[in-house]
């Protein structure tokens, strides 16, 4: 037996992926069946699931409801549709700015000498040793309106005798934005660190000798092929962007409600399990969706630069 | 090309700071003057200063000190995609996301040429280094050879008045690289394009370059033809640098012209030979320098020149045999050529035997000790 393994390339795969294997389908395939399953069900009264195949929840994410005006059986409400486009299009807001912000510090890093790379990109890597939560909570302290940048504009308006009202920042969609973008920056920054980082330093010299200046090789090289860091790290933010609701819960209390949230409270506070995942699961294809159409344009950002 | 000279250096020097803080002259007060139409070679072992040469030409680094001049014009800080010369890297540096076509065409691109034109120059670039048909190929996928000619092709498609040239051939194999030199060679006097070639390659440099400067620590130790530098080393340096040569220190006892007398204490022996140095006088202690194949193993002594020794050790290499002659107690390569074909060891010189050599005065080249 222990022979045969020995001899047996494909053999030896299968065993050493099993562990792995097993620990998905318990903790990830199954629960998918159930969820898939339990979307289909309908909620009793005291909160249980009542197993049926029933298409209800879906008709209701999509804006069907039988909450109206009285005299009416039916009538659209957009709630839950806003709900979800809000959270696609602060999940690409959030992918943009990230993708802004990132470049041109992990432009910045890779340029740098070796010995002050290392130092920065630990630099980059500390926040990533403070709790996701706390460090959400540590934005609501800056935003909210006894909080740091209000002290801070306060005490400059005061030196030149202006008025100044606190601003409410916190609780608005602009603060779940730069709270999105803080907790995913680094997940950028990385993947488009390490693409810069491959590129052959003579392909700028070929470049300029060929007559391109340095906004030229920037447009015709350097972009191009950084490419691959870039679509790696559209992936790590776009997906989990699309899922949190700790940013916004924390950050956006009950005025910015995602996807996320929804389904959070669907589970813990309605107690209606059938509608909280009818909703993941729209959510799981509304990702696959556009990372399937995104990937196949871009690919996976897999493809090495070969200097 | 109204200039005299296509690129010229003067008095340069490039000074870097090493990673312990010291400044090193990378290149150390260089002159040279490149001529149009030139195949000319930067020769030197790695860190003699010629990379850092050819990159103050092409513009990736400025002097510290001195002039770089281009078609007379001096460079100053010009930066390079401002300089009519263009570089075929020693990586090649292909652009890895473009086909080959895209990469010959960036250069012209980047001067905003229309794309009939593109397309017709690039055509014929790819003509030249028989490329035709792999316009639409990714540089991965060609073989070294090929990516070799893809940089060759995308420099000299912009019509360059110099090609620069950094170890082009280093990372093929022997066979291709004998190929290029000639295809290199061919195609520079085909277009009549000054080529600044560096390698540390010596056959590779007298193959190909009309005038070859060679460098040791930054400086230029030697320029001249293949000729004049193999025969006529201007220094023990290049004498040993290119090729190789038997050495013996001696006094200089008399100069005529250029007809030199020396003793030489290690061989208790007067030797006759050529001055190659200038302004040598009676009395300098100078070096000797003969070449292995200029010795002849002879059957008749002459009245000089000539010492009797013994075979310490022969080494049969196919086209010559090395013979090792111990001349009291001092150890003299000979390099025969093998030129009759034959297998009987008794035909080839033994260990032990004795032999006369003869140094005709013509090969003994009497040069200033460094």
């Amino acid at each position: 037996m222990l022979q045969r393994l020995r001899e047996n390339k494909s053999a030896q795969g299968t065993w050493l992926a099993t562990p792995t294997m097993l620990w998905m389908l318990g903790l990830l395939i199954i629960p998918l069946i159930l969820t898939t399953i339990i979307s289909f069900g309908q909620r009793s009264p005291d909160g249980n699931v009542i197993y049926s195949f029933s298409l209800d929840n879906y008709i209701r994410l999509f804006g069907y409801s039988t909450d109206c005006d009285a005299g009416q059986a039916s009538c659209f409400n957009p709630l839950y549709l806003q709900i979800l486009w809000r959270s696609i299009s602060l999940a690409f807001n959030t992918t943009i700015w990230v993708i802004v912000l990132a470049y041109p510090l992990a432009y910045f890093i890779a340029r740098a000498t070796p010995k002050r790379r290392n130092t920065y990109l630990f630099m980059v890597l500390i926040p990533l040793w403070t709790n996701f939560v706390i460090r959400v909570y540590a934005w609501m302290m800056l935003l909210r309106k006894e909080g740091a940048i209000n002290i801070v504009i306060g005490w400059v308006a005061g030196l030149f005798g202006l008025d100044f009202q606190p601003l409410e920042m916190l609780y608005t969609p602009g603060a779940v934005l730069v709270g999105m973008i803080y907790e995913f920056l680094p997940f950028m920054i990385l993947p488009i660190f390490t693409s810069l980082e491959k590129i052959d330093g003579s392909l700028y010299e070929a470049a300029a000798d060929l007559g391109a200046n340095a906004i030229k090789t920037f447009l015709r090289v350097t972009l191009p092929l950084s490419m691959p860091g870039v679509v790696a790290g559209t992936i790590l933010v776009f997906i989990p962007v699309m899922g949190t609701f700790i940013v916004s819960d924390i950050l956006g209390g009950r005025q910015v409600i995602l996807v996320g949230n929804l389904i959070q409270r669907q589970f813990l506070d309605a107690r209606d399990p059938t509608f909280g995942s009818a909703a993941s699961l729209i959510l799981m294809i509304m990702t696959l969706i556009v990372t399937y159409f995104y990937t196949r344009k871009f690919g996976f950002g897999e493809e090495i630069v070969v200097a | 090309m109204a200039a005299e000279f296509a690129v010229e250096l003067r008095d340069v020097v490039k000074q870097f700071i090493t990673p312990e803080g010291n400044e090193l002259n990378a290149v150390d007060h260089v002159t040279m003057q490149i001529k149009n139409g030139e195949f000319f070679s930067m020769l030197g072992s790695s860190g003699c200063g010629k990379t850092t040469s050819l990159r103050m030409i092409a513009g990736f680094e400025w002097p510290t000190e001195g002039e770089v001049y281009i078609e007379g014009k001096p460079m100053g800080h010009t930066p390079p995609f401002q300089r009519r010369v263009n570089t075929v890297f020693q990586s090649y540096a292909l652009f890895q996301h473009m086909t080959v076509f895209q990469n010959v065409a960036f250069g012209l691109e980047m001067e905003g040429a229309d794309k009939s034109e593109i397309e017709k120059r690039v055509k014929r670039a790819l003509e030249m280094v028989q490329l035709t048909g792999m316009e639409r190929r990714k540089p991965k996928q060609l073989s070294g050879g090929q990516q070799q000619r893809v940089a060759v092709a995308r420099s000299l498609v912009k019509v360059p008045d110099v090609l620069l040239l950094d170890e082009p051939l280093g990372a093929l194999d022997l066979k291709l690289r004998k190929e290029m030199q000639l295809e290199l060679k061919a195609l520079q006097q085909q277009l009549g394009i000054t080529f600044v070639y560096v390698t540390h390659d010596q056959e590779e440099a007298m193959t190909m370059s009309d005038r070859i400067a060679v460098m040791s620590k930054g400086k230029v130790k030697q320029m001249g033809s293949p000729v004049e530098i193999y025969e006529r080393p201007a220094n023990r340096f290049v004498a040993d640098f290119i090729g190789e040569s038997n050495f013996l220190e001696g006094t200089l006892k008399s100069l005529s012209g250029n007809e030199a007398c020396v003793f030489v204490p290690e061989l208790n022996a007067e030797l006759n030979g050529i001055s190659v140095s200038e302004g040598l006088v009676a009395g300098d202690d100078v070096t000797v320098s003969i070449r292995p194949e200029k010795v002849h193993i002879s059957d008749k002594a002459l009245d000089t020149n000539s010492f009797t020794g013994k075979v310490t050790n022969t080494v049969y290499i196919g086209t010559d045999t090395h013979v090792y002659v111990d001349l009291m107690g001092k150890q003299l390569k000979v390099f025969e050529q093998n030129r009759i074909s034959r297998l009987d060891p008794g035909s080839f010189y033994t260990v032990g035997q004795e032999v006369t050599l003869v140094m005709w005065p013509d090969n003994v080249l009497v040069l200033k000790k460094d």
